[in-house]
């Protein structure tokens, strides 16, 4: 069996934000804090790879016609479990977290994985592959949620690293990075680096520009 | 009245769905190449928040909410918890028949809109506004000025970006920053500009 190249492909080879452009949306806005968003990570993970694991399961007994609601009921019956559990367990978190535990249910990373692949796999190879693509999801997540908390903050989990000026130290924090755009700013420098380092990744440009020309050789 | 308006007006402008909260962004990134296309996708989008957050509201207030089967003589039921699955499933049926109704008396706007009403399911901007629209309390008028307000604001996101990728195209992007990485970059700039909007207080 290849596990480890469905558990490990997701993170750098294809990993689901910066080359299939899934679950943008949870990326952007919750990772102010690394906290919240190991929470965010986990969560998803987990409704990926059980909602993978169950659609592999029921694969085919589901008419094609009505498998994206057929999909959806799975995994909203599944975000409704997790949402539930973090009512009870984490309820600060939960609120901080406000409506984008819901919005796992809409996270193209889950409907795509479930479309993409256990629609055509056994259970357990999906329920890999869901684990996987977490894990690429919160690699990706964890990275920016550092800088971001860290620069912006000087906190790590709420822990003082870098002393702030306003309590006496020497770090000005960058208020940019709590802010919403500077997440934008991370996820376009890490996908620069990632398809520097795999080429492979890097998207044509639909039009090359000219070398400049001197006006003699005209 | 004027209430109303300012709801309408900071839903546009100041909790723009794309770019003050993120919602959408898979859609966003990925339908934006192209103005035409950018603009049908935003009018369905539209159509469907007009739609859904009020349907969503009703089924809440109504149905859900703690103590709101008290008419039918269940005031201690409350089926909060099923809300998540009750949205995405009047999005998804309400999407389906939009696509018949369509189909069936305006093959025009079917076939402007067609391909993207089925993407839409799944645009978590739909699903966020009926959950906005419950964290928030809005009663059924506010809801469907929050509803359009918003389409309208993503609508006006989607459509800029498109316009700016279209120019984008024959800039020199290095390598690795091709396509996605400059969308990106273009988008957090866009961003950052709408946020000049949030001092507004209305």
């Amino acid at each position: 069996m290849k596990v480890k190249e469905l558990l490990f492909k997701p993170v750098f080879e294809n990993n689901p934000i910066a080359l299939q452009i899934l679950g943008i949306c949870s990326a952007l806005a919750v990772t102010s804090s690394l906290k919240v968003t190991i929470v965010m990570c986990i969560a998803l993970t987990l409704v990926t790879a059980f909602s993978n694991f169950f659609v592999a399961a029921v694969r085919n007994f589901i008419p094609g016609s009505i498998r994206i609601i057929a999909q959806m009921t799975i995994i909203a019956s599944l975000v409704i479990v997790v949402d539930q559990i973090l009512k009870a367990v984490a309820y600060d978190i939960s609120k901080q977290l406000s409506v984008f535990v819901g919005l796992i249910i809409t996270n193209c990373i889950v409907m795509g994985r479930a479309e993409a692949y256990a629609m055509k796999n056994p259970p357990i190879p999906s329920f890999l592959d869901g684990i996987g693509n977490g894990l690429g999801y919160s690699v990706l997540l964890l990275t920016l949620a550092f800088i971001r908390e860290l620069l912006g903050s000087g906190k790590l989990f709420g822990v003082e690293i870098l002393s702030l000026t306003t309590d006496g130290g020497w770090y000005v924090s960058n208020g940019l990075m709590l802010l919403p755009p500077s997440a934008f700013f991370l996820i376009g420098l890490i996908i620069w680096g990632l398809r520097s380092w795999k080429p492979k990744q890097a998207e044509e440009a639909e039009f090359k520009i000219a070398a400049n020309t001197k006006p003699k050789e005209v | 009245m004027e209430y109303y308006l300012s709801l309408f007006v900071r839903s546009i402008f100041i909790d723009n769905m794309a770019l003050t909260f993120f919602l959408g962004m898979c859609t966003f990134m990925a339908v934006s190449k192209k103005v035409d296309a950018a603009i049908g996708l935003g009018v369905a989008v539209v159509v469907v928040l007009g739609l859904t957050v009020p349907i969503n509201n009703l089924l809440y207030t109504y149905l859900l909410a703690d103590g709101a089967l008290a008419w039918a003589g269940l005031p201690n039921v409350d089926l909060s918890f099923l809300g998540l699955i009750s949205y995405i499933g009047v999005i998804a049926a309400l999407v389906q028949i939009l696509e018949m109704v369509l189909d069936k008396y305006v093959p025009a706007l079917y076939n402007a809109l067609g391909v993207f009403l089925p993407l839409i399911t799944v645009n978590c901007a739909i699903m966020g506004a009926s959950l906005f629209m419950v964290e928030r309390d809005y009663n059924f008028a506010e809801s469907t000025v929050f509803g359009i307000g918003a389409g309208i604001g993503w609508a006006l996101a989607i459509a800029v970006l498109a316009a700016i990728r279209e120019k984008l195209k024959y800039s020199d992007v290095p390598a690795g920053l091709q396509g996605l990485g400059i969308t990106f970059i273009t988008v957090g700039l866009m961003s950052l500009g709408f946020m000049s909007f949030g001092g507004i207080d209305l």
